[in-house]
């Protein structure tokens, strides 16, 4: 096999039109787009060539990725990640041949199976076990295959007393499952998966997960695309960041990730200015939240990553002796963790008129679940502003203790660093 | 554990442009899944219907029947040989096989947008399989077609082994049109409104209902570039035996059309391809 790699990219793009979702729908405003196209072509260039990109730049057409080079290694987990609409699902559809890059190259050595949506092609009509056969099929295995691996199938997605019912009667656990235990008995040289860990419950997939780390430990070679930073750090081996249709880094996973965090994935400010539910004297107004770190979308916060809240204000003055409180309630209303200045031993000795507070966590230390926040802003230990429920963040699994375990469910809502040790006495047992 | 890993199987990956030539081996390689598609289309067809599979049955012998009623009773109108719903019936199974698959063949890449946009695999078997799915149904047809000669006691000749041509006839124009309509389909909607006129003016223009005998004969070369017409004679000739004699010229020109449409239709698809999983 030599020293081939699995994946040569080079100078890859997708270009799409402005549009193309519905370009045009009707035969009469194609005729209508080729009449008039063809006298601007005569006006104004003979020689042109329908097809060539006669303006790249131009506003009618958007790079949905745009000069895309790298080499994956055989054996090599690739976890590309990057803000929505950043090009990950157009590099995956192009790398799994769906659609035509419109420059550059790709080759592949090795067979492909790729995973971009759990359980496509299943009919609602047929019954589990007809789906597995036609959901096999469509992504590659024969059907002798299907027939060796359907018992493994079957047991994966724990639907066994199911699989005589038609699909349509599934819930979307068990059709999610289904999908996933199909996709996973797969035994591609090369797997490429797309964000498909987002649906089903956290034990499911977490099996998932186990299973894909089994696919890449086997040797073979994996192109992930998730916000699950935990998971891409547990999986890949190597990550590429990637916006507006660019790499903008590439290498060490954890480098990546913090690249991208710096710089991406910042949230649109939750606007405050408009509360009228606020107590306090007023002297100082909180105008907006914001949150930066690492989110899998605007609102939703990844237990130990680093998270940034940063909290707008407008003051009738300057003023002296200023502390800024978050506190944190769980869905039963009660206050499970507080941030504040003051027991920090950080009060601001004088604020201006107008200005932000940053509380930064390098850890976010709560589990995952949804909370809702107070902010509290006072001035020489008089509230001046108080907010309930400011803003609503959801927490999803994240790596915080570095083990790839978080306590279950239930046990409790905040992490903590802490350790272990273990002394044994040193003489010898007694007799 | 070390996997080997076979050079043998590479991808190339890169702008097309123009035409492009059909991968056969590639389709070879699925043809397994073209089984499956077809597999789907036929178990799901009448799915939760009180009927069932019986519909396969009912539907050609109405048709046949309601038609036999009325152009039965119009006097200008003698059918060689055998009882008009014999006649019609002949006819109807593979027109109802060639319009079937126009219908479901034209309208089926974006019935499977899903499958289009988020799986790999040749886009050819997506009509392709709509239209062999017919093929079921056809041989259901053809049971009640042998119960009806019996009944009618019509004895077939020797050309009955002529049979099998004609379907691979109908195919393949089904097929071509299917390509080519599935492909315009994907990005223009008109196709499925415009459908439903073209079956209607095709059943016109095929000697289905009355008897070619009832064209000029100085217009008959027109009217078999209607693949329909040579195959429809074609099938008559072929089950219904003694009564029906073939015109060579005619089927050879029908037939000629049916595998030109077929070609023309699968290039056409491979050449816009590339554009379906983006327009679908």
């Amino acid at each position: 096999m030599g020293n081939d790699p699995a994946i040569r990219v080079r100078d890859l793009g997708k270009r799409y039109r402005i549009g193309q979702i519905a370009p045009y729908k009707t035969l009469r405003d194609a005729i209508a787009h080729a009449v008039f196209s063809r006298f601007r072509r005569t006006g104004s260039n003979p020689a042109g060539r329908a097809g060539a990109p006669s303006s790249p730049g131009s506003k009618d057409y958007i790079w949905a990725l745009r000069n895309v080079s790298f080499e994956v290694q055989h054996g090599d987990a690739v976890g590309v990640i990057g803000p929505n609409g950043a090009g990950k699902s157009t590099l995956l559809k192009v790398l799994s041949r769906i659609t035509e890059p419109t420059e550059g190259w790709a080759q592949i050595r090795g067979r492909v199976s790729s995973l971009l949506e759990v359980g496509t092609g299943f009919h609602h009509e047929l019954t589990g076990r007809e789906n597995i056969f036609l959901n096999g099929a469509i992504l590659g295995m024969t059907r002798a295959e299907i027939e060796r691996k359907f018992e493994d199938i079957v047991k994966f997605a724990e639907i066994e007393k199911f699989i005589d019912t038609p699909v349509k009667w599934y819930s979307d656990g068990m059709r999610v499952r289904l999908g996933f235990a199909v996709a996973a008995h797969l035994e591609p040289e090369i797997l490429i998966v797309d964000e498909v860990l987002a649906v089903g419950d956290a034990a499911f997939q977490r099996k998932c997960l186990g299973k894909m780390e089994g696919v890449a430990s086997e040797g073979r070679t994996v192109i992930f695309v998730s916000h699950n930073m935990a998971a891409i750090q547990n999986l890949c081996t190597v990550a590429y960041g990637l916006d507006h249709g660019r790499i903008f880094a590439t290498g060490n996973v954890n480098d990546v990730i913090t690249q991208y965090l710096e710089n991406y994935d910042r949230l649109p400010i939750v606007p405050l200015g408009d509360r009228t539910d606020r107590r306090g004297t007023g002297k100082v107004r909180l105008t907006g939240v914001s949150i930066s770190g690492a989110m899998s979308s605007s609102d939703t916060i990844v237990c130990g990553s680093p998270v940034t809240f940063g909290i707008a204000y407008e003051a009738a003055q300057r003023f002296r002796e200023v502390d800024m409180s978050v506190f944190f309630y769980d869905q039963y209303g009660t206050c499970v963790l507080v941030a504040a200045s003051d027991i920090l031993g950080k009060t601001f000795a004088e604020i201006k008129e107008r200005g932000k507070f940053f509380c930064r966590f390098d850890k976010f230390p709560m589990l995952p679940g949804t909370y809702r926040l107070a902010l509290d802003c006072s001035v020489k230990g008089v509230a001046a502003d108080f907010i309930k429920d400011a803003v609503t963040i959801h927490v999803v699994e994240g790596d915080y203790y570095g083990s790839g375990k978080l306590p279950p469910k239930g046990w409790g809502h905040v992490a903590a660093s802490h350790d272990w040790d273990l002394e044994t006495d040193s003489g010898p047992p007694a007799a | 554990m070390a996997t080997e890993f076979p050079s043998e199987h590479v991808v190339t990956i890169r702008p097309t442009r123009g035409w492009v030539p059909v991968n056969l081996r590639e389709l070879w390689a699925y043809r397994e899944l073209l089984y499956f598609l077809v597999w789907r289309d036929v178990k799901v067809r009448y799915k939760q219907t009180v009927l069932g599979v019986i519909w396969v049955v009912i539907q050609p012998l109405f048709m046949a029947l309601v038609f036999t009623f009325i152009f039965g009773q119009l006097k200008g109108i003698s059918v060689p040989g055998v009882s008009f719903v014999l006649f019609a019936f002949t006819a109807l199974l593979p027109w109802n096989l060639f319009t079937r698959g126009l219908s479901e063949g034209s309208t089926s890449l974006v019935a499977n947008e899903r499958l289009v946009t988020k799986v790999y695999f040749p886009r050819l078997l997506l009509p392709a399989s709509a239209v062999a799915a017919g093929l079921v149904d056809f041989t259901i047809g053809l049971g009640v077609l042998a119960t009806l000669m019996l009944y009618f006691r019509v004895v077939p000749t020797i050309a009955i082994l002529a049979f099998p041509f004609f379907v691979f006839a109908v195919i393949l124009a089904a097929m071509g049109i299917a390509f080519l309509l599935s492909a315009v389909d994907a990005r223009y909607r008109d196709v499925r409104y415009t459908l439903p006129f073209l079956t209607l003016l095709w059943l016109f223009a095929t000697p289905i209902f009355y008897p070619l005998s009832l064209v000029d004969e100085g217009w008959r070369w027109l009217y078999a570039l209607n693949p329909m017409v040579g195959v429809t004679e074609g099938f008559r000739w072929a089950m219904l035996g003694g009564a029906y004699t073939l015109d060579p010229a005619l089927t050879a020109v029908s037939l000629a059309v049916a595998a030109g449409i077929f070609v023309a239709g699968l290039f056409y698809f491979t050449r816009t391809e590339r554009r379906f999983a983006d327009t679908v």
